[in-house]
């Protein structure tokens, strides 16, 4: 199928995504919260989300996690579109779609968040008042050295879940 | 004003500037400082110890009762090392910015003159923003001439039992982390790591103008924040020195000994936990009662039996937020427990601390073993049931209100020491092995059941009255015909001729007026065979607790004396007593938990909230002897 039919598919089972999707952000969330609990990881992608939008670390908690849970919908889209394109799903595609966004997320978006992040500082320009998170790094590997197992662990988790619920 | 000013002889190496030479730390041998040379800061969260020599010689994160990352005060060679110091000072003045719990000293060189403010900056009102959960931040200001600024930062985990690897995060510092804990050392001064990557050092030449800043923040869980330096940095010195002022400036206190009472309450707020209200007895552990002795203890968790005096000194000050924080703290916690209650809890409330020994580490002076959790925690001391009901009345006395949940609870504390305040205890002073009839843990009982009477009669209670009273006369009568001894007063315990020093705070409690003559055998009992110098009192004979060694005086115990003396009306001896009490003091006006009877030093964990609270409390009664006397 090509594209557009697919992204009409994917519209057309919109309750599908919904439910599926927010499942799968949920199972997302908890493992991301988990690996933090445990002190295995210090990334939360809710929290960095949150401080995109505020300055203020309670409103940051909580836009943080509404952007998540709905960036995680716009994703399980992304997901749908892509098996109606494809033409099949199932959870082992869903689990390497996953351990594809989260390759994606730790190699390029988190180390490239110095340049896209208004809080997050640089290491070649130091904290200023604006920007001073501590940058994630390659792979995340600043918040820990479990973060790229945590995170890609998570992210196949997601996969697998839209994987096996969206039709293909 | 109290402070530290060290003089050097020129030509003679000054302490500093030895301890400042490449590997210093290894090398340093264990000639530790007195405790009493140390200064404290803190925000509230947590605190650290800061010494002669400019190293932040104990730190624990995230909390009080965290893992220390710099316990130099414990060993001077594993402890780590966090040291910001001028080179070859021929003068080094260290004092509070006053009315503030931040630091500021000034360091004359042969060439020049160097000011070092240093504080915890992170404070309540900061929560809500991007900033790290703890900053130590130390800024060097050159004013006169050329000055050599030495920085050593060597920190170890786990209390100096693992050193740390260091990574360079360009301009952001240098980081390093801990399980989910994160810290990152920022500086604009001239610093190199060691090949190993465990210690940065260097030594920057600053001229007249310059300002440079070193910031170590802390975060738990979360990506970590780094502050920045140099104007940012400067304005967040400036507001935390703000915060201060306009806190100490709330204290409604106008009487004598205002600079002590300041002091003391800058303490008692260093030593609350702002998230809990809790207040812990003392941010250190295991600094000795005797030198070189096994009488060492981990201080850092909220005692019991220093709640209703606690709460009384900050209702005296006028600190209604903190009193009232204290008291829910104190509700919610025990509520845990109850109707059993534990001798300590930690700031959250928890009552699981393990104790245990840290053999890696010397001890100060020695002192081993070196504990860190406590197993008193697990004692049955009878008069905690009095300590939170007589808080609870301490607070509703000074305007406070209690809600619906509280009162309730506070009447079913009140059918618990009914039901048992005939067993035997461990006591006020937890001593370990088998559990006597103490007569102060009798007479906590009598002060809770009368303080529920007190607290029915004004309305915040539906107890029944008569039978509380009952109750009263009954423990009363059993305190007056077996722990009562004609020719001494009041004894330590039924079947035991000791005197006990706590029992000096029977009129405090309400239970007989200072100018009785019973109380007034008591005193004269105490005063004869506990005092080991001017106005310094033991808390009990040695021997008594059954361990080892022998104590010293204790800090609280002779301010008790003194506010006894006050309400028996003995005003100019209270006041000489008082007097001679605030000369053993540290360099910054700070009391641990006991006092060297030889040479008035500090001795014990440092600085300890249950002293201040007795130097408070002392100073109350006098001020209000004062006043009597006047009219």
């Amino acid at each position: 199928m090509t594209a557009f039919p697919a992204l009409a598919e994917a519209f057309g089972n919109i309750e599908i995504v919904l439910v599926w999707g927010l499942v799968a952000t949920l199972v997302l969330t908890v493992g991301m919260y988990a690996s933090q609990g445990l002190g295995v990881s210090r990334l939360s992608l809710p929290f960095l989300m949150g401080f995109y939008v505020t300055r203020r670390r309670s409103r940051a908690a909580i836009f943080g996690l509404l952007l998540y849970m709905f960036g995680g919908w716009v994703f399980a889209f992304l997901y749908a579109w892509l098996f109606a394109t494809l033409g099949f799903s199932g959870w082992q595609w869903g689990l390497l779609g996953g351990l594809l966004h989260g390759l994606f997320l730790l190699a390029v978006i988190l180390p490239l968040l110095p340049y896209l992040h208004p809080r997050v500082a640089s290491p070649y320009s130091g904290p200023t008042a604006r920007r001073r998170l501590e940058p994630p790094g390659f792979l995340g590997l600043n918040y820990g050295r479990m973060t790229p197992v945590t995170t890609l662990v998570s992210h196949a988790a997601y996969g697998s879940i839209l994987g096996w619920a969206l039709p293909g | 004003m109290a402070g530290r000013t060290l003089e050097v002889p020129i030509g003679r190496e000054p302490e500093s500037a030895r301890s400042a030479l490449p590997h210093a730390s290894r090398t340093a041998g264990q000639r530790f400082p007195d405790i009493g040379s140390y200064a404290v800061i803190g925000d509230c969260r947590t605190a650290a110890l800061v010494g002669a020599d400019g190293g932040i010689d104990w730190a624990c994160f995230p909390d009080f009762s965290g893992d220390a990352v710099f316990a130099t005060l414990l060993d001077r060679s594993v402890g780590g090392a966090f040291r910001l110091c001028v080179l070859d000072p021929v003068e080094v003045t260290t004092l509070y910015v006053p009315a503030t719990a931040v630091l500021e000293t000034t360091a004359r060189t042969q060439r020049g003159l160097a000011i070092i403010r240093e504080a915890m900056s992170t404070l309540n009102e900061e929560e809500d923003c991007l900033e790290p959960e703890v900053e130590i931040l130390r800024q060097i200001e050159i004013v006169e001439g050329e000055v050599d600024v030495h920085l050593l930062f060597e920190p170890r985990t786990d209390y100096g039992a693992t050193p740390v690897r260091l990574k360079s995060k360009g301009r952001l510092g240098w980081s390093f982390a801990r399980r989910s804990r994160f810290f990152n050392l920022a500086t604009d001064l001239d610093v190199r790591s060691s090949v190993d990557g465990t210690r940065l050092e260097g030594t920057t030449q600053l001229t007249a103008g310059a300002r440079r800043d070193v910031s170590l923040s802390f975060v738990s869980q979360d990506p970590g924040v780094v502050p920045p330096l140099g104007p940012e940095a400067h304005a967040r010195m400036t507001r935390t020195v703000d915060w201060w002022r306009n806190w100490t400036a709330s204290i409604a206190w106008d009487g004598l000994y205002r600079d002590a009472i300041v002091r003391s309450a800058l303490c008692l707020k260093l030593l609350t936990h702002a998230r809990s209200g809790a207040v812990i007895a003392a941010p250190t552990t295991s600094l000795p009662e005797d030198v070189g002795g096994s009488r060492n203890w981990d201080y850092r968790y909220c005692w019991l039996r220093d709640a209703s005096l606690t709460t009384r000194a900050l209702v005296a000050l006028g600190c209604m937020d903190e009193a009232g924080a204290f008291l829910d703290w104190l509700l919610h916690a025990t509520r845990q427990t109850s109707p059993r209650l534990r001798v300590l809890y930690d700031v959250y409330g928890g009552d699981r601390i393990p104790e245990r020994v840290l053999s890696h580490l010397h001890g100060w002076r020695g002192s081993r073993p070196v504990r860190i959790g406590n197993t008193a925690h697990d004692q049955l001391q009878l008069d905690g049931y009095g300590q939170i009901i007589a808080a609870a009345a301490e607070f509703v006395a000074g305007g406070g209100h209690l809600g619906a949940t509280q009162r309730r609870y506070l009447s079913g504390l009140g059918r618990v020491v009914r039901r048992r305040w005939r067993e035997p205890d461990a006591g006020i002073w937890e001593i370990r092995g088998e559990r006597r009839h103490y007569t102060h843990s009798k007479m906590l009982c009598w002060t809770a059941i009368d303080c529920l009477i007190r607290l029915t009669e004004d309305g915040f209670l539906t107890e029944n009255v008569e039978e509380l009273a009952r109750t009263r006369a009954e423990i009363a009568r059993t305190i007056e015909e077996e722990c009562y001894d004609p020719q001494r007063g009041y004894l330590a315990a039924i079947g035991w001729k000791d005197p006990d020093a706590s029992l000096l705070t029977m009129p405090k409690y309400g239970y007989l007026d200072a100018r009785d003559d019973r109380f007034r055998q008591t005193f004269e009992t105490i005063d004869r065979e506990l005092t080991v110098g001017d106005g310094l009192l033991l808390r009990y004979p040695s021997g008594f607790d059954g361990l080892r060694g022998l104590e010293n005086a204790f800090g609280i115990t002779s301010f008790w004396a003194v506010e006894a003396l006050a309400r028996m009306g003995r005003l100019e001896e209270a006041k000489r007593r008082m007097e001679t009490l605030l000369d053993c003091a540290s360099d910054f006006g700070l009391f641990g938990e006991e006092i060297d009877a030889a040479t008035c030093g500090v001795l014990g964990n440092y600085p300890q909230a249950f002293t201040h609270v007795g130097l408070i409390l002392a100073a109350e009664a006098i001020a209000r002897a004062d006043e009597r006397e006047q009219r």
